[in-house]
């Protein structure tokens, strides 16, 4: 087939760009070869995408936390709006000198940072940018997905370990706490969704939500981004990272790149969470006229993409941090238990109601996962007024002690 | 004999656990061979791929190389000091454990070869397609079926509850109101 | 179903590459000045004290391991949820039983005290 420059143009819209390039060169190349070249084509196209846009990302954060703190933000290289800012950041972390401390181990300081870039990486394989396109279509999609998520826990201890320091151990094991107890509640809410749909790849998921699930399941929508916000180590979960607590746990003793590494890691890995949302809370591409013009369907699922990241970053210019007593307490007293009720309760209703139209489905599982909701916010409600019953009596105790102690000094 | 591109992933894949399994046995280091044991679950992983095992290969990853080795660095930190290495690996009786090791070997390849004969591997594998299409709707249903294993299943939830009662039970603070 | 997974074998070569490139470019951006007071490691600006070794509390332990299990309980739970549209309703009562099971492991952690922080 000769090439044509109007079909290939369509096939841009399509998104069909390399099945057409591979019609066109089908009697020359061997299928295995092209197979293999839009393959490593793709791989390079997703990295990439990433670096660039985490440029765009660490501007954008900054501004917006910026202004939502009443200033400016970046607003001296390039521009008026501080546009380069993250490029001149870049920059100097590359020509920072890169510090080994005395008696590190090398391998485990070496490997921590390549582990958490390239398990932020790899999942980005499954995610459905839109209809037909994504890296891959796994029948296992999600749950590869939480796989890697949980092999770049293991970068930290590592990262902690090889630095030789007490307090990089320290901050390695309470960041390890933190992120191995919110994985089970992420783990538990994303089983929601797959009882709803009915498969574990992500394309699947997509496909099945003629109405967006963070309508049909809005409570396992707010547990998984609670979970992920955790898992990130985002505020309000950012505790191990705050200057003014451990001192920057883990990652105190790297500089220069290797600390760049995990920056990088944690821009990639929000952004994933974000993406990982919209795939399976919000349609991921799905919109008006997205099946016919996949690249419409790209549009939609940025767009989702972005807002969800908007979410997380106005989230962390708001909130303050929590202890990490409340945050453990949080997930294992409260957001555990409501995650395998509502587990029991979907699965219950979606079996009930199998069969069933569509809209009746999705409004008794609303309705169910409205009465879960409210149930659970009674339960807060009950245990912060014990709470502040408990810490008026030891106000109350205090006081007395305090008359006491005057009436015997007055004697 | 041709050598296709999905002997040549085994080989690599094969080569990598095998050479970091010797790593865990040998090194000196406790946290290299924590380290390596991460390494030889991970071409684990590979190998459960190969056999298009996809759930498995991810599950793998998630329980052991996310849960399991997190908890064998801590119990290695908990039991010693960080930066001291051990007595060697090696004790005296290395010539009758080469020899057990290799009668353990002889006695494994007779049976294998008894069970499957030699001429199974020469030509392409016969699985039948309902075996090889392996959804996992369909473990998902011999989890659940009456006549196939919902009783292992149940059996397994009371089997970790026991586990986790008595490991909490063992490594409770002493000092608890 | 096995050539879905090339990508991801194609994907991990090359995202292994990824990282290493720029630290690669640093290497030889960077000055590189070693000093053994710039190696010493850093603990609030004053002198190391003591072996680099510290009181492991046995709650990040116990953490870990409750983790563990519900980990489990997830694997086996996600090919049921896979299923659960073409299972019967029985299933659902096997879901319940397996979950309740665990749940009374996480109640007696709860009121053994093993999920307090100290």
């Amino acid at each position: 087939m000769a090439f044509d420059i109007v079909q290939f143009l369509e096939s841009i819209v399509k998104l069909e760009m390399f099945d057409y390039l591979s019609k066109v060169w089908a009697g020359d190349v061997p299928s295995w070869l092209i197979n293999g070249v839009s393959d490593i084509a793709g791989v390079l196209i997703i990295c990439t995408f990433n670096l660039l846009i985490v440029l765009f990302l660490i501007w954008f954060e900054r501004k917006i936390i910026a202004r939502i703190q009443d200033r400016i933000g970046p607003n001296r290289v390039g521009g008026r709006y501080g546009l380069l800012q993250p490029v001149a950041d870049a920059m100097k972390l590359m020509t920072k000198e890169d510090l080994t401390p005395a008696g590190a181990d090398k391998i485990a300081f070496n490997l921590a940072p390549l582990i958490v870039v390239v398990a932020a990486l790899m999942m980005w394989a499954v995610i459905p940018f839109a209809p037909g396109v994504s890296g891959t279509n796994l029948n296992v999609g999600v749950f590869y997905i939480l796989a890697i998520s949980s092999v770049s826990v293991v970068a930290l201890i590592l990262a902690g370990w090889g630095s030789n320091n007490k307090y990089a151990l320290l901050g390695a094991f309470r960041s390890v706490a933190q992120l191995v107890s919110y994985e089970v509640p992420m783990i538990m809410a994303l089983l929601i969704p797959i009882i709803l749909a009915g498969t574990m790849s992500t394309q699947g998921i997509v496909i099945q939500q003629s109405i967006w699930y963070v309508f049909v399941v809005p409570l396992s929508a707010l547990i998984f981004f609670i979970s992920a916000l955790a898992e990130l180590g985002r505020t309000p979960f950012d505790l191990l990272e705050a200057e003014s607590e451990i001192v920057a746990g883990y990652h105190i003793e790297y500089s220069g790149m290797k600390f760049a590494m995990f920056f990088l890691a944690e821009f990639i890995g929000t952004l994933f969470m974000a993406a990982l949302f919209t795939t399976i809370y919000l349609g991921g591409w799905r919109g008006p006229g997205a099946v016919q013009y996949p690249i419409l369907g790209l549009f939609y699922f940025s767009l989702k993409m972005f807002f969800v990241y908007f979410l997380f970053v106005w989230i962390r210019g708001t909130l303050p941090r929590v202890r990490i007593d409340q945050l453990l307490n949080l997930n294992w007293k409260f957001l555990v238990p409501l995650v395998l009720a509502l587990i029991l309760v979907v699965a219950l209703v979606s079996k009930t109601m199998e069969g069933a139209e569509e809209w009746k489905t999705a409004a008794v599982l609303l309705l169910s996962n409205l009465i879960l909701g409210l149930l659970a916010l009674d339960f807060i409600r009950r245990y912060a007024r014990q709470q502040r019953s408990e810490s008026e009596e030891v106000v109350e105790v205090e006081e007395t002690i305090d008359t006491q102690t005057v009436t015997t000094a007055a004697h | 004999m041709t050598i296709t591109i999905q002997q040549v992933v085994f080989i690599i894949i094969s080569a990598i656990t095998l050479i970091s399994a010797w790593i865990v046995v040998t090194d000196r280091n406790l946290f290299h061979a924590a380290i390596a044991l991460m390494a030889s679950f991970a071409g684990v992983a590979g190998l459960y791929i190969l056999l298009d095992a996809g759930f498995l290969a991810a599950s793998q990853l998630l329980v052991y190389i996310g849960a399991i080795s997190i908890l064998i660095i801590f119990a290695i930190m908990m039991t010693r000091r960080l930066m001291q290495t051990t007595e060697s690996p090696y004790n005296s009786q290395w010539r009758w454990g080469i020899l057990g090791a290799l009668l353990a070997f002889i006695l494994l390849a007779v049976l294998i070869f008894q069970t499957w004969p030699a001429d199974t591997f020469a030509g392409p594998a016969i699985v039948s397609p309902a075996t090889l299409r392996g959804s996992v709707t369909d473990l998902g249903e011999a989890l659940v079926s009456v006549d196939q294993f919902v009783l292992p299943f149940e059996v397994a939830s009371v089997l970790l509850l026991a586990a986790l009662v008595g490991a909490i039970v063992i490594a409770r603070p002493e000092d608890s109101q | 179903m096995l050539i879905e997974w090339q990508f991801i074998l194609i994907f991990a070569a090359i995202a292994v590459v990824f990282p290493g490139v720029p630290i690669l470019i640093a290497r030889f951006i960077r000055p590189s000045k070693p000093n053994p007071i710039k190696q010493q490691t850093y603990e609030c600006g004053i002198e190391t004290v003591g072996a680099s070794w510290i009181q492991f509390k046995v709650q990040y332990y116990i953490f870990a391991l409750i983790f563990v299990v519900f980990d489990l309980e997830a694997v086996f739970l996600f090919p049921i949820a896979a299923a659960l549209n073409q299972l019967a309703f029985f299933a659902v009562f096997e879901v319940i039983l397996f979950v309740l099971i665990l749940a009374v492991g996480l109640a007696y952690a709860w009121r053994s005290d093993a999920l307090e922080w100290f």
